[in-house]
């Protein structure tokens, strides 16, 4: 009876040895590192978007040319696998930009082209960017009526 | 300035969702890529979202989350020159371009690349 009390005890005390031994998240590394590679993303995207603004006729004509230029860069970083090791070293630092969603499609795309073009490459492209698209989408209606109501007033 | 800005706010939101990645790690990047643009998407309602792209530049805009204040941005735009329908057309007013170039170029890597390993 003592023994097998023993034992248990023991196996707790492993498992506490192994909770305290198993590498934990270093959160102030981890949180460091996204924001040097996040704000180094936005800093290059900084450039984009001013090159834009002087010359497209509208900021938000400028908006949407960053945002492709930004989605093409993504897409040809991930091509010659360099965008993995971004995402290696910043983890959401690399997956908030929009170059991280851009990522997110052509590495789908690319990894489930063996599946075939039609229900591999293109189903699996949306795997992220088909969520965001819809509750983006989703919030985008309910907040602008609530705005286009408040705005027409009773 | 607006470069240090770009840096700094852009380097902030990311490093947001980093923490509350470590702190929910049940959480995929999926949820907070929609929570981010959702959030993006609400805050621009009274232009709040613009205003910050306004201080921040890319910093504001290159997040997810401005991906997400585009939407809105369009869908106000439109709602004022159409009317009701604006809701539905605007909302790929701005995010269309993106999203098309996103399917465009994610096509043509996986014809080209192959994937490492």
């Amino acid at each position: 009876m003592d023994r097998n009390r023993i034992d248990i005890d023991g196996a707790k005390d492993y498992q506490r040895l192994v909770q305290q031994l198993a590498p934990k998240p270093n959160v102030a590394r981890l949180t460091a590192r996204a924001f040097l590679v996040g704000g180094t993303i936005c800093f290059l995207g900084q450039f984009v978007f001013d090159w834009f603004r002087f010359r497209q006729p509208t900021e938000g004509e400028a908006i949407a040319a960053t945002l492709a230029t930004m989605i093409l860069l993504g897409v040809v970083l991930t091509a010659f696998g360099i965008y993995d090791d971004i995402g290696q070293l910043g983890g959401m630092g690399a997956a908030v930009p929009i170059t991280g969603f851009a990522n997110a499609m052509a590495s789908a795309a690319m990894d489930f082209r063996r599946e075939g073009f039609v229900l591999g490459m293109a189903a699996k492209m949306f795997i992220i960017a088909g969520p965001v698209i819809v509750f983006g989408i989703l919030a985008g209606i309910l907040t602008g009526l609530l705005a286009w109501l408040a705005k027409a007033g009773p | 300035m607006i470069y240090f800005w770009a840096f700094v706010v852009g380097g902030l939101i990311c490093a947001a969702a980093e923490l509350v990645m470590i702190r929910f790690p049940r959480l995929t990047p999926g949820h907070l890529l929609v929570g981010l643009t959702v959030t993006g998407a609400v805050l621009n309602g009274f232009g709040w979202y613009d205003a910050l792209i306004k201080f921040a530049g890319a910093g504001a805009l290159i997040p997810v989350s401005g991906f997400g204040a585009s939407i809105t941005r369009g869908v106000l735009q439109e709602t004022q020159k159409l009317g009701w329908e604006g809701l539905f057309t605007g909302t790929l007013e701005f995010v269309g371009l993106g999203i098309a170039a996103g399917v465009l170029f994610a096509t043509l890597a996986a014809l080209v690349a192959v994937p490492r390993g």
